[in-house]
């Protein structure tokens, strides 16, 4: 996998498959005994159809998406799968939660970029024992960041039933993190200073990927890690690893981001499988930073509205992931044609 | 008239727009050894494919003893008796001996009848093999044992084997047709594809020989000399050996490369591949070694080139070495960048377009194109990516990458593999310009007679030890070569 | 004293029962890597399997749903096969992306199926079969001889995948095909063939495993209730070096882990449950890198065919 396409046009592509499955979507919910139309009016409105659904909702949704899809792209670039957001992302917010918590006295120009800092380390520190694992033992980074999404979770739920655990200890969550560690919001809206976040990462990856020599030599330990290492000036371990370590490091600030814009607070359940969507916006966006804001806003407004589909239309929410996963098997398949179709073209004769 | 046991007729095929195949065609008789000869490039592999069921001919019939065929995949190939031995073993390394041979011949597998079978097959064709070995760790010449038995066991009478001396050393060649001989004496049919006349000759019965994918002459080889079967591969008069240029060797310089009592590990694997190694090469020089495939060439051109750490000696490279890697497709280039990034990602630094830690790749690609046009490149552009180039184009791209900054020291792994005569010949000239510009030289090359041709000094890698012949006598080396 | 005796039983029983759904996936998943796939959608399998039993088994009994499961899980993975043996495209992603469907579509198909009551515990459920002497025997009977058929099925299953890989030539091929898919083909193996038979029984057992969950075990449905059992088996696959015995070995110990924590809390230790919960996983990281020597695996897994 790598961010290259073919001759033919790199928004088209995207765009039919997208279609194509929502398409898909209103079928499924006719035979499935649903008025497709209310669903999808429902939906529209949800996500995009006012100013209010579209910075409160699909915004707000946006920017843990964008957010963890530069992440995966950063790691993908370099060649390494990072199925471990999940996992990242909760590491960073019970940082950030158990940090906010204690802030109380802080300005915010302090506190907030302290919050960002630790859970930067923390999704960091959370991918290092896949890394380990990967350079020492040649354990696939797969299946090691898979499995510490799980430990994660359950040390969420721990960690909300015991030391973090609100003072009055009736719920499982953390007491609400102090007023300085709360991130600004734009004026009569619940968006969040994340999203200014997510575009500046956007930029400055983009700029990484495009215009430095570091940036570039990532790309060519992901697509040839033989020929990079042919040359000599390339230590492929170490530029992987580092890529991979760094992506765990946003996924753990997406997390903060979480705490301090929306939830205030660390509790179970706080990330609805984001970073799995994240693998779509991510391939959607073919690893592009900047059409990866465009496709963060897509799936943002994809799951927002699925919300407002289930609250209107009584259509289970939890089908816009049916609808991610027909997206990204169908931009696998393109994709997989394309490279056929490449190495054809340069097979020679005899 | 008995029908010939494989004849293939008015065979086309083309990928895509380069034409492989026009109009060949193959009578291959039982109880003899038929040559196909060709220089690369010529359809030689292509024609041997299609027979073995790796390709489908565009047009063109297939007859198998007298009876029309259609072969479509290996499989069918083999129920019709046909098999193939490739240039590439395809056995499984991480499987044993024995069920390489049991998948192929489809026989069952119970450990010890097959065992026992396996012994009996090896045994009754002079071509004993332990069949408890992984296939991965066997020396290349018995590898390429192993492909033939497995062809046998799956009871093949037409043997199809595409040059399968290339990796093998003088005597080792020999004694491989010597039992391909045998085989074909025993009523079977054997051809074999070679680029070397003087094997062709020796050997077979009848020639074949092909250029640009149509045949240029069939007949038997009592009525064919060198000059008539050389004429007909390169389509003219024979051209006269290259003259080697002397005199480019600058002695009075220190030792470009110096090497002394040098161990290396092996490349991926446990082992020493090379001991006690000693070599100078000064500035201007060509050293080529000879060596047959696993004797420690590879570690010592890597060590040189500064991939692999030695284990112990000493090692004195003077100034920054540009290496050709032997496999162009996956350690040279990155296939789906283009040709510019392909610049960059071999020149680093020191790359067009680059300042510090910054590219521009405005830069890169005016560069690159200029370097295309340089050393004519047949490309669509910089743009292009690598994987749309012809392997001779290919190669030119490695190698232009690897002299565009004059570099003092050039260490290249059989540089001139799958290239036909002129773009092997350009080869041969770029180097020597380096050499005369200053540059150290140190290759490898499986063929023999190119090593002979362009080197100032011969070495000879031989079991992980490092020899220099006496003489260059093409015998002597020979011999060296499999350590004795 | 017999109390002890009473709590190891119960130890022992629960551990080879948690075990059955875990053997079940892995070894269709050794099928699966030994044919040089890694097929991520046995989670999503799992979880279609555990519905397609539930919704099964109340429409026709048990052994209904065992077979809707079978079917369910069959079904995620040939769609897995297209993708990535057909399609060849990358293997992890796709198998992400059918877990993430299957995700949608189970919670879908539940809550219109169930609507907001839930599944509840009016599904028929498979009882444990005693198995006549054996289950007599104190201690290991009650254990190992008193499980539902699954269980027995699962374990038979074992010799069985051992003499198809080891000992058949349809098991040589296979594994040729793990092991170089280039070097098959030119053996004559249909590789494709054999690696989309491979994933797609990987699947259906995976979908027998889902049912295990359901119709052995807990007797009722709930969204993602598989919670990632899918992921260890996979992690099982590793531990057991890719061979049906040590599979067995390493679903046993994964079973007798999360056993343990029935025992803790019959005894009514104070350490959190969610430490029990977190075990099962931080057990297959540390087995994965304790695992002893290199562990060494077919040689083409998660490689699409034609790359190298």
């Amino acid at each position: 996998m790598n961010g290259r396409t073919g001759r033919t046009s790199r928004v088209a592509g995207p765009l039919l498959i997208v279609a194509a499955s929502l398409a898909g979507l209103a079928a499924a919910l006719v035979i499935a005994g649903y008025d497709p139309a209310l669903a999808l009016e429902a939906l529209w409105r949800g996500s995009l159809g006012s100013f209010d659904a579209f910075a409160s909702g699909t915004l707000v949704r946006a920017t843990p998406l964008i957010l963890l899809a530069l992440g995966f792209a950063l790691a993908l670039r370099g060649g390494m799968l990072n199925i471990g957001a999940e996992g990242q992302f909760l590491a960073g917010a019970i940082v950030a939660a158990w940090l906010g918590v204690h802030l109380a006295g802080w300005p915010s120009l302090l506190a907030i970029p302290a919050m960002w800092a630790v859970a930067f380390a923390a999704g960091l520190i959370w991918v290092v024992v896949p890394v380990v694992l990967r350079v020492r033992y040649g354990v696939l980074e797969v299946i090691s960041t898979l499995l510490l999404n799980f430990v994660a979770e359950a040390l969420v739920s721990f960690m909300v039933q015991g030391p973090l655990q609100e003072r009055s200890g009736i719920y499982p969550q953390s007491d609400p993190i102090a007023e300085a560690a709360r991130l600004p919001l734009l004026p009569g809206t619940r968006l969040h200073l994340g999203i200014v976040l997510a575009v500046l990462l956007a930029a400055a990856l983009w700029f990484y990927f495009s215009r430095t020599l570091g940036g570039f030599r990532l790309l060519a330990v992901g697509t040839g890690p033989r020929a990079a290492a042919i040359t000599g000036r390339i230590d492929v371990t170490r530029t992987a690893a580092l890529a991979l370590l760094v992506s765990g490091g946003i996924a753990g600030l997406a997390g903060a981001a979480e705490v301090g814009g929306v939830a205030y607070a660390l509790y179970p359940n706080l990330s609805p499988g984001y970073g799995f969507t994240a693998i779509a916006v991510a391939l959607l966006a073919r690893l592009h930073p900047g059409a990866i804001i465009v496709t963060g806003v897509l799936f943002g407004a994809l799951e927002t509205g699925a919300g407002a589909m289930q609250r209107d239309a009584g259509i289970p929410a939890v089908i816009v992931y049916v609808v991610e996963a027909v997206i990204i098997l169908a931009l696998l398949l393109a994709d997989a044609r394309g490279r056929t179709a490449r190495s054809l073209a340069g097979a020679g004769a005899v | 008239m008995i029908p010939p046991a494989l004849q293939l007729r008015n065979i086309h095929k083309r990928y895509g727009s380069t034409t492989a195949l026009s109009g060949a065609a193959l009578a291959a008789g039982w109880g003899e050894m038929h040559a196909l000869l060709g220089e690369n490039g010529a359809g030689k592999s292509t024609l041997l494919r299609i027979a073995g069921g790796l390709e489908r001919a565009d047009q063109g019939t297939i007859e198998v003893g007298g009876e029309r065929a259609v072969i479509r995949s290996p499989r069918d190939a083999r129920r019709l008796g046909i098999g193939m031995v490739h240039q590439h073993p395809t056995s499984i390394p991480s499987l044993t001996v024995a069920e390489n041979i049991a998948l192929t011949a489809g026989w069952h597998v119970r450990p010890r009848e097959l065992q026992e079978r396996v012994l009996q097959l090896s045994a009754s064709l002079g071509l004993p093999i332990d069949p408890d070995s992984y296939a991965g760790r066997l020396p290349i010449a018995l590898k390429q044992r192993l492909e033939i038995l497995k062809a046998l066991a799956a009871r093949a009478r037409i043997l199809l084997l595409d040059e399968p001396t290339a990796v093998l050393a003088p005597l080792e060649a020999e004694e491989l047709l010597r039992v391909l001989a045998d085989f074909a004496r025993a009523g079977n049919a054997v051809v074999i594809i070679t680029h070397k006349l003087r094997e062709a000759l020796g050997s077979a019965a009848r020639v074949t020989v092909l250029r640009h994918g149509a045949v240029t002459l069939d007949g038997l080889t009592d009525s064919e000399s060198p000059d008539s079967v050389s004429r007909a591969m390169l389509g003219g008069a024979v051209p006269s050996a290259t003259p080697a240029i002397r005199g480019t060797v600058r002695s009075s310089e220190p030792p470009a490369i110096r090497l002394q009592a040098l161990d290396v590990a092996r490349d991926g694997r446990y082992g020493i591949a090379l001991r006690g190694a000693a070599l100078t090469v000064m500035p201007g020089e060509i050293v080529g070694i000879a060596a047959v495939e696993g004797a420690g060439q590879r570690e010592l051109m890597r060590a040189v080139a500064g991939l692999i750490e030695p284990l112990r000696g000493v090692l004195e490279v003077r100034g920054p070495v540009a290496f050709v890697p032997e496999d162009r497709t996956t350690e040279g280039l990155i296939l789906p960048l283009s040709l510019a990034e392909n610049i960059v990602l071999g020149m680093g630094e020191e790359a067009p377009g680059v300042t510090g830690a910054l590219v521009s790749w405005k830069a890169a690609s005016a560069a690159t194109a200029d370097l295309i046009a340089r050393f004519g490149m047949t490309a669509a552009g910089p743009e292009a990516q690598a994987g749309t180039l012809s392997g001779g184009n290919q190669q030119k791209l490695v190698l232009a990458r690897a002299l565009a900054r004059d570099p003092k020291v050039i260490v290249a792994e059989n540089p001139t593999r799958g290239l036909d005569v002129s773009a092997a010949a350009e080869v041969h000239r770029r180097l020597r310009k380096a050499a005369a510009g200053g540059a150290a030289i140190l290759f490898h090359s499986s063929d023999l007679d190119e090593l002979l041709a362009i080197s100032d000094r011969l070495v000879v890698a031989s079991g992980g030890t490092l020899r220099e012949p006496d003489r260059r006598d093409r015998e002597l080396v020979g011999r060296m070569m499999i350590g004795a | 004293m017999t109390d002890g005796i009473e709590l190891l039983a119960g130890f022992l029983a629960a551990a080879v029962r948690v075990a059955t759904p875990l053997l079940l996936a892995a070894t269709g998943e050794t099928l699966a890597e030994r044919s040089g796939v890694i097929n991520l959608g046995i989670e999503g399998s799992m979880l279609a399997g555990a519905l397609a039993a539930a919704i099964g088994s109340s429409a026709g009994g048990p052994w209904s749903g065992l077979a809707a499961a079978l079917i369910a899980g069959a079904a995620l993975a040939a769609v897995f096969a297209l993708v990535s043996v057909h399609a060849r495209a990358d293997q992890i992603i796709a198998g992400t992306a059918i877990t993430l469907g299957a995700v949608g579509l189970t919670g879908a198909v539940y809550r219109s199926y169930y609507g907001t009551a839930g599944a509840g515990l009016s599904i028929p459920t498979l009882a444990p079969v005693e198995v006549p002497l054996l289950a007599e025997i104190p201690l290991l009977g009650a254990a190992l001889f008193a499980q539902p058929v699954t269980t027995y099925f699962a374990v038979a299953l074992v010799p069985v995948t051992w003499w198809f890989l080891f000992r058949t030539r349809a098991g040589l091929a296979l594994r040729a095909v793990g092991e170089s898919a280039e070097g098959a083909r030119a053996a004559g193996v249909r590789v494709r063939a054999a690696r989309t038979l491979a994933v797609v029984a990987g699947g259906a057992l995976a979908g027998l495993a889902g049912a295990t969950l359901v119709l052995a075990q807990v007797g009722t449905f709930s969204e993602r209730m598989t919670a990632g059992r899918g992921f260890i088996a996979i992690a099982i696959v590793v531990l057991g070096r890719w061979h049906p015995g040590g599979v067995l070995a390493a679903a046993l110990i994964f079973g007798a882990a999360t056993a343990l924590q029935f025992v803790f809390q019959a005894s009514g230790t104070a350490v959190p449950y969610q430490l029990f919960l977190m075990l099962p996983y931080v057990l297959a990281l540390l087995g994965l890198a304790g695992a002893v020597g290199r562990v060494r695996a077919p040689r083409d897994l998660g490689r699409p065919e034609g790359t190298s």
